[in-house]
């Protein structure tokens, strides 16, 4: 905060995550922000009303369920971004091993019945989701680090339509497009017994004082493992191998005759950024339930490369701020457009400044349509893929640094503040 | 200070078993019809500073190449040690104690200067990647040691103020320096430097070759030079070949190939 924050005198405080007094105080608070989240829900503490003062809605099921999800997206991109941000390969095939681990994770952790299933506890099924689809990244990837570039996007696109087919005729464990099939829930057993040691899917109370609802736990769950997976994600960033990584993007003749070994550390790459796919893959299933073979498809990855684009490839940060944008978007403009629409039907200011661009009946030209079926126009739905198509355009031409690259700005502007520079 | 700029000529030779450190023997190399070397043998010792001249597409980066086993040579042999090096990957050569800078700069421009150099540790860092991803223990301490060896490099090479910048915003003449220092880390026993002045001003000329010398007296590192600016090769060479059209045409200390008749028609054509 004050005095020389770019003075160290060790190569620890050099090399550490957080740099700096206010970097570390700041993240700090955040982390406390997002884990008292849950707690802003009236009656989270012990009885009665008493709860963390804050925005309540954000304590909502709804509002849980999605946070859950970005953290869930946001482990999946930091995998891409450790494959393609790092290691510099570009992948369209995250979807399928965000697929093999969701599936890895229904084999192993669903009990017995129609579809097959082993049924072991969750500290199997869940690492198994990462290291089956690391284990067949590694067993793909010799014809993967043949190719570079534009081809090796085309070798992994090829990847997603073999597992969407696959998974469509593998109907004893997917359950096929029909019907899908349903994923293990997030309980914490020892084996097999009946009764489970921590159920993080119903509500109850923690510690005695702690009410949570269902998706309060799953919520702090995923928050948990998204942290774990960023610590890591950063050492991996900045030790040894995050440079073999970063020198194959680079240069990888450089690289080679520096000793990196391209074909191993491609290939490492390729698994470690499975491993996070597979991960992701599986708690995404478990955080929406059912889900057929269709949901892993193309357009997972290209939302998953999106986040990596939008928030800025080769940045951390970047894929958290990223994933945060693609996951919240949707939702914000949905409640925006409710808001618009409420204002319409009740002649309120926002109607009135937004008025040009509403179109709200028959003969009413505007862009966005608030009466679907009646009136001329787009739907909020279709604004939404809209928007999010132009900002992707938005950020390639004009911040390929991405979200990152803004924050960077924004950040110089007032570090320099109130000189230019 | 560490090991790695502590050591001597003298005690390099004491250790050895060996009887030169890099024999290279009648190497062909073609492209499709075009031959790029034609027959070359030569041999470089330890602590030995030796120059490759030639004019354009003589062969002499394609010697290079053939070295560190990105070509592989159709016909001939080199040995590393006593050892063939032929059908290793180039990586491997790098473990073996050959480094090399590139005539085209050929650092990681995403990052800073003291990564580009810690990357040059990458064969000598002992930390597996998941020691490195937990960064706990061994991985983390293995980090903090060989910072300490790029900081030794830094002040050896006078570039502390730019440590931290990334390298494409650098100088050319600091970013062939850095180059410099990259190969450095890798505490190599030979190290190939392709035209280390080229483009520069006189003075930062003058800074390279003291450079140079410093790497063979203090830090005992044998060095293949090539290079186009005579000056340079003829004051700081103890020997020197000239190449034209992938042969061999002139080898010997820098008085006798300067007079070398064969030389001069290579670089001022008949006369």
């Amino acid at each position: 905060m004050r005095g020389r924050p770019l003075l160290v005198t060790n190569y620890a405080d050099d090399q550490a995550m957080l740099k700096s007094t206010t970097q570390t105080v700041m993240a700090g608070l955040f982390l406390l922000f997002l884990v008292c989240i849950p707690l802003f829900a009236p009656g989270a503490i012990g009885g009665g009303e008493s709860r963390i003062p804050g925005p309540t809605f954000l304590a909502g099921a709804d509002w849980l369920k999605l946070l859950s999800e970005l953290g869930i997206f946001a482990m999946a991109a930091l995998g891409l971004n450790i494959l393609s941000g790092l290691a510099g390969q570009v992948s369209l095939g995250h979807a399928f091993f965000m697929g093999l681990g969701a599936y890895t994770a229904a084999v192993l952790g669903s009990g017995p019945g129609a579809l097959w299933g082993v049924g072991l506890p969750i500290w199997v099924w869940l690492p198994m989701a990462g290291l089956i689809p690391a284990a067949v990244g590694i067993v793909i990837s010799p014809t993967a680090v043949r190719v570079r570039g534009l081809y090796l996007a085309i070798v992994t696109l090829g990847l997603v339509f073999i597992g969407e087919y696959v998974w469509r005729n593998l109907d004893f464990i997917t359950g096929g497009s029909q019907s899908g099939r349903n994923f293990p829930a997030l309980q914490v057993r020892l084996w097999r017994e009946e009764e489970a040691l921590l159920d993080l899917e119903a509500s109850g109370t923690w510690l005695g004082f702690l009410n949570l609802s269902g998706e309060g736990k799953f919520y702090l769950f995923i928050l948990a493992l998204t942290v774990l997976f960023v610590i890591v994600a950063k050492n991996i960033q900045r030790s040894r191998v995050g440079r073999a990584f970063q020198a194959i993007r680079d240069r990888d003749v450089a690289a080679e005759i520096m000793g990196v070994d391209e074909f191993r550390y491609k290939t490492l790459a390729f698994a470690i950024s499975s491993f996070y796919a597979g991960v992701a893959g599986a708690l995404l299933a478990v955080e929406v339930g059912r889900t057929i073979p269709e949901q892993w498809d193309l357009l997972l990855s290209v939302e998953i490369i999106a986040i990596v684009l939008i928030g800025g490839a080769g940045s951390i940060s970047g894929v958290l701020m990223g994933s945060a944008f693609v996951v919240l978007l949707p939702r914000l403009v949905q409640d925006f457009g409710n808001l618009l629409q409420q204002s319409a039907a009740s002649g309120g200011v926002l109607a009135t400044i937004f008025d040009p661009i509403l179109s709200t009946g028959p003969g009413d030209f505007g862009v966005v349509n608030l009466s679907p079926g009646v009136a001329p126009g787009l739907g909020i739905l279709q604004l939404n893929t809209l928007i999010y198509g132009l900002l992707i355009i938005a950020f390639l031409i004009f911040e390929p640094l991405g979200l990152y690259g803004v924050w960077v700005r924004i950040r110089n502007y007032w570090k320099g503040w109130p000189f230019t520079y | 200070m560490s090991r790695l700029l502590t050591r001597s000529t003298e005690n390099r030779r004491a250790e050895r078993d060996y009887e030169n450190l890099l024999v290279v023997d009648d190497v062909r190399l073609a492209f499709g019809g075009v031959t790029a070397i034609d027959g070359v043998s030569f041999h470089v010792d330890d602590g030995e500073l030796y120059a490759i001249i030639g004019p354009n597409g003589a062969g002499k980066t394609s010697i290079f190449n053939c070295l560190n086993q990105v070509y592989h040579p159709d016909e001939g042999d080199i040995r590393w040690k006593g050892k063939t090096v032929l059908g290793l990957k180039p990586n491997q050569t790098a473990e073996l104690g050959m480094a090399r800078t590139f005539q085209n700069i050929a650092l990681f421009p995403h990052m800073n200067v003291v990564e580009n150099i810690l990357t040059g540790r990458h064969i000598r860092m002992d930390q597996t990647w998941w020691q490195g991803a937990l960064w706990l223990g061994k991985g983390r301490r293995d980090e903090f040691e060989n910072r300490e060896v790029v900081e030794d490099i830094i002040d050896f090479l006078e570039i502390e103020r730019w440590r931290k910048q990334p390298v494409g915003m650098l100088p050319y003449g600091i970013q062939k320096r850095v180059e410099l220092g990259r190969a450095l880390a890798m505490d190599p026993d030979l190290l190939l430097l392709d035209e280390p002045v080229a483009g520069m001003n006189l003075e930062e000329t003058e800074d390279m070759a003291r450079f140079i010398l410093d790497i063979r007296d203090e830090l005992g590192i044998a060095i293949i030079l090539v290079e186009h600016d005579m000056g340079l090769v003829m004051d700081i060479a103890d020997r020197v070949m000239v190449v034209d059209f992938g042969r061999k045409i002139s080898e010997g200390v820098p008085e006798v190939v300067q007079n070398d008749p064969e030389v001069i028609k290579a670089y001022l054509g008949e006369t």
